[in-house]
């Protein structure tokens, strides 16, 4: 009898979990259950549905509070800044339709368009751009791109100590959005169209608070998706907003966005057709999707590099650095070691990224030529060791052992063991050190390495975005790199109103940084991805973005 | 009863303040911090962020302001997922992870137990070798190595199951599967080693030769002692089960507990770590309880004390 209880009551304890599992998760799914009947892309109840991973569970879905990729391209589908960037880079109207700047270039004035709509049908003004933006330099908000974007704007500092109303944006009337800056910015209109400075409603904010951005319901947005629903690590369903301005552009009646983490499940999800496209493609599966046509690989606005400590003896000569740098065969990295999904990187500023004319700033860099031949290695390697030898090293006699830092990643080790043969040509011995992600970086911020692996994505499309993280008192100076000369060539481009004439300055920085090897490019990055073919109208920006919000399904 | 309850009780709270505060005071130790990202951000806005949080004042004040707070029931807020809560997350994970991780000891032990028993008493013929070949496969092979062939052989190459998420029944097949693998192997050894040693009992021989028929000497007596190492590995086991695994989760997308408790110790997630470690010890040590109750019930002649 008692063994009967005692089952009785093991197996009650055991059930009562399970059903109360049930019970909960069962609410949560309800919209998702019959949706994942229906095949992907295919009409029927569902209408036309993309399914996609662009990445795994967001941290959050405030403009204000992202500073990730993925996170920022969700931003795009659920948000309409007052800009937008279009398939060619270039800047087009957004909620604005169009803007004029004064001559002295310190006050811009957007023109929104009428009758704007939040995606609860209430009406948008200009005085919720001057709310979100006072929002974003508030310290209470605690944005991490606060000055990234805002930092020219007139009454920055002032706002960003407590006193958000000194932010010098206004709204003359309700379609007119005013903005002064502190000094002339050329590239202010990509600040415009950059996703941290979205509108975001008050009313939702105030009677929610920070939590207004984790539910469907307080979620309020105005660009072409909204949410309907968000089950935190597995999917994001966005739905066509019928209240956006350009609603009947959109063709898609819903964007299912799989919160996958895993590489290997995605690339599972998208064999099994359950994603019509995927950003993290197994790395091993490279080499046998290379001739796929549903394989994609793109530049992204970035560059892999590593940097050297400078404030160490041994790495302030600059031929030191620059050996170390021309010893390296970046061309053997990108397309043996990286399997081709890399670029090798002759310069700093690297693929995709604009001039002032929208033409490629490669192109007019080091007169058209890159500062690296990266398909020399061997005169390099040559190079690398008359640097070493006129700087007091003959065949690396007398240099201390090195020791470089990365964390566990992609191609981080691999790169670092060629590293150890690379430099042992020079006759330099490398020790690799592999130090857990959340230790690295403040590792690195702190000056406490040797030499390590960088890598920067940029923000916005703007050579100064890079070039920024080698100012002298640059919070991301990791490399603790210094040249007045350098530092003064970029204090003129950030005030210089003429964008040709800026263009120049940002050009002999590189050329400075370059000469001082003041960091070592390794590659560029791209997105490599799979696609089906289905997907029209789609494309992927060298922001690392996915534009779905007008693409179609093919049947 | 009453007084070993109302021991149990306060040894489980001490032995959760102590957690606690070792958990708080590790992960402090431990180099990095929540608002770290590969670009830095600047001094004005990490200065905010510690602000907003508390984080800027020493980690006495914290700890003393964290355990006032856990003790009003407020576990505080998630510092990389704003705007939610920590029992919040809890609230909406634990559920997707306890109902798999029931339903996998459930299934651990329906296949555990007769399998094992089947193997004593057919010790050293095939079906034992058979049974200890699977069992021996369960408690060799790594979770992700289950869950990664699985998911190819069933999913992409069969097409048979889906691959993740859990939104048909369809869809607990694989990863429960997976989950319940390890423990089923590891009941089965242990209820035939246990099992084994029953059966040599001197009472085994005299129920059998008091006319007692061969299965119900082994219903009455045998499998009642033989399952009690059974229910002590049970028992921890099933808090961890519930709790969710992170390789099961990660592989199969489900939005567990488990994953969460791995992603937010590599976050530096310091509220969501103390919510979690304190929800799962609390587990932990209902779990124990359970099983001396039930230990109590199945074998009469063990004192609670």
């Amino acid at each position: 009898m008692k063994r009967k209880i005692a089952l009785v009551l093991a197996l009650t304890v055991l059930l009562s979990f399970s059903v109360y599992g049930c019970g909960s998760s069962d609410k949560k799914s309800k919209g998702g259950a019959n949706k994942s009947s229906e095949a992907p892309g295919k009409g029927g109840k569902g209408g036309k549905q993309l399914v996609a991973e662009i990445g795994p569970n967001p941290e959050t879905i405030d403009p204000a509070l992202n500073s990730a990729v993925d996170g920022g391209n969700m931003l795009l589908f659920a948000f309409d800044c007052l800009l937008n960037i279009d398939q060619d880079g270039k800047v087009i109207s957004g909620a604005a339709k169009d803007y004029k700047v004064s001559d002295d270039g310190l006050t811009w004035t957007f023109h929104l368009h009428d009758n704007l709509k939040w995606s609860d049908g209430s009406e948008l003004t200009a005085e919720d751009f001057v709310y979100s933006w006072k929002r974003m330099v508030d310290p209470d908000t605690a944005a991490p791109y606060a000055k990234t974007a805002l930092g020219m704007v007139k009454g920055f500092d002032e706002a960003e100590k407590g006193d958000p109303d000194k932010l010098a944006v206004s709204a003359p009337d309700k379609n007119t959005f005013v903005v002064e800056l502190s000094h002339p910015s050329v590239y202010f209109d990509k600040m415009a169209a950059f996703a941290p400075l979205s509108p975001v409603n008050k009313k939702t904010i105030e009677e929610n608070g920070d939590a207004w951005a984790t539910k469907p319901e307080t979620y309020i947005c105005n660009g072409p998706f909204y949410i309907s629903e968000w089950v935190p690590n597995s999917y994001i369903m966005f739905k066509k907003n019928p209240y956006f301005r350009d609603a009947n552009k959109v063709k898609l009646d819903s964007i299912k966005l799989l919160l996958i983490e895993d590489a290997n499940s995605a690339y599972a999800a998208y064999q099994t057709g359950e994603a019509m496209m995927i950003k993290d493609v197994p790395t091993a599966e490279i080499k046998a999707l290379r001739n796929n046509k549903e394989f994609h690989v793109e530049p992204v606005l970035g560059t892999y590099y590593i940097s050297l400590n400078d404030s160490l003896p041994q790495f302030k000569d600059p031929r030191v650095r620059k050996a170390l740098s021309l010893a390296l065969d970046r061309k053997y990295m990108s397309e043996t070691l990286a399997e081709g999904v890399y670029t090798p990187a002759g310069n700093f500023l690297g693929t995709g990224l604009s001039d002032w004319d929208n033409s490629p700033f490669m192109d007019h860099a080091n007169g058209g030529k890159p500062y690296i031949d990266t398909e020399d290695y061997e005169g390099n390697l040559k190079k690398a060791k008359k640097l070493m030898a006129d700087a007091g090293y003959p065949d690396g006699k007398g240099f201390p052992t090195i020791t470089y830092s990365t964390n566990d990643a992609s191609w981080h080790k691999v790169f670092a063991q060629y590293m150890q043969e690379a430099w042992k040509k020079l006759g330099i011995t490398l020790k690799v050190d592999v130090v857990e992600w959340a230790s690295f970086t403040p590792m690195r911020r702190a000056g406490d390495y040797e030499a390590s692996r960088n890598g920067w994505v940029m923000d916005y499309n703007d050579p100064s975005n890079m070039l920024e993280l080698f100012y002298s008192d640059n919070g991301n100076n990791d490399s603790k790199y210094k040249n007045p000369e350098y530092d003064a060539m970029m204090d003129k481009a950030a005030v210089e109103a003429d964008a040709k004439t800026r263009s120049g300055y940002l050009h002999q920085a590189e050329d400075i940084l370059m000469k001082d090897a003041g960091a070592i490019p390794i590659a560029y990055y791209n997105d490599f991805y799979l696609q089906s073919s289905k997907i029209k109208g789609a494309w992927h920006s060298p922001y690392g973005y996915w534009y779905f919000q007008y693409a179609d399904i093919e049947d | 009863m009453l007084r070993y309850v109302v021991k149990r009780v306060l040894l489980a709270a001490i032995t959760i303040f102590l957690v606690a505060t070792i958990t708080f005071f590790l992960m402090r130790m431990v180099p990095g911090g929540p608002f770290i990202a590969e670009k830095s951000i600047s001094e004005q806005a990490q200065a905010a962020l510690n602000a907003k949080f508390g984080l800027d004042k020493p980690v006495w004040v914290q700890y003393k302001n964290y355990m006032t707070g856990a003790l009003h029931g407020d576990f505080s807020l998630s510092l990389k997922q704003r705007g939610r809560t920590v029992s919040e997350i809890i609230a909406s994970k634990f559920p997707i992870s306890a109902k798999l991780g029931g339903l996998s000891v459930l299934i651990a032990l329906a296949i555990g137990i007769p399998f094992g028993s089947i193997a004593a008493l057919n010790r050293g013929k095939w079906l034992d070798q058979l049974i200890m070949v699977i069992a021996t496969c369960g408690i060799a092979f790594p979770s992700f190595v289950i869950c990664t062939v699985g998911m190819y052989l069933f999913g992409v190459r069969l097409k048979w199951l889906p691959t993740f998420g859990l939104t048909s029944p369809l869809h607990y097949i694989l990863p429960i599967f997976s989950l319940a693998f390890y423990p089923m192997a590891y009941i089965t050894r242990l209820m035939r080693s246990s099992m084994l040693d029953v059966l040599d009992q001197d009472y085994m021989r005299t129920a059998r030769s008091k006319g007692l028929s061969r299965s119900r000497s082994l219903f009455k007596h045998a499998l009642r002692n033989a399952v009690l190492p059974v229910v002590t590995y049970v028992g921890p086991m099933l808090a961890y089960t519930l709790t969710g695994s992170f390789v099961v989760e990660k592989i199969f997308v489900i939005p567990g507990l488990g994953g969460q408790f791995v992603s937010s110790i590599m976050t530096r997630d310091y509220t969501v770590i103390m919510g979690t470690t304190i929800f799962l010890a609390t587990l932990l040590i209902l779990m124990n309880v359970v099983v001396d109750i039930i230990y109590k019930m199945i074998d009469p002649r063990i004192q609670l004390k």
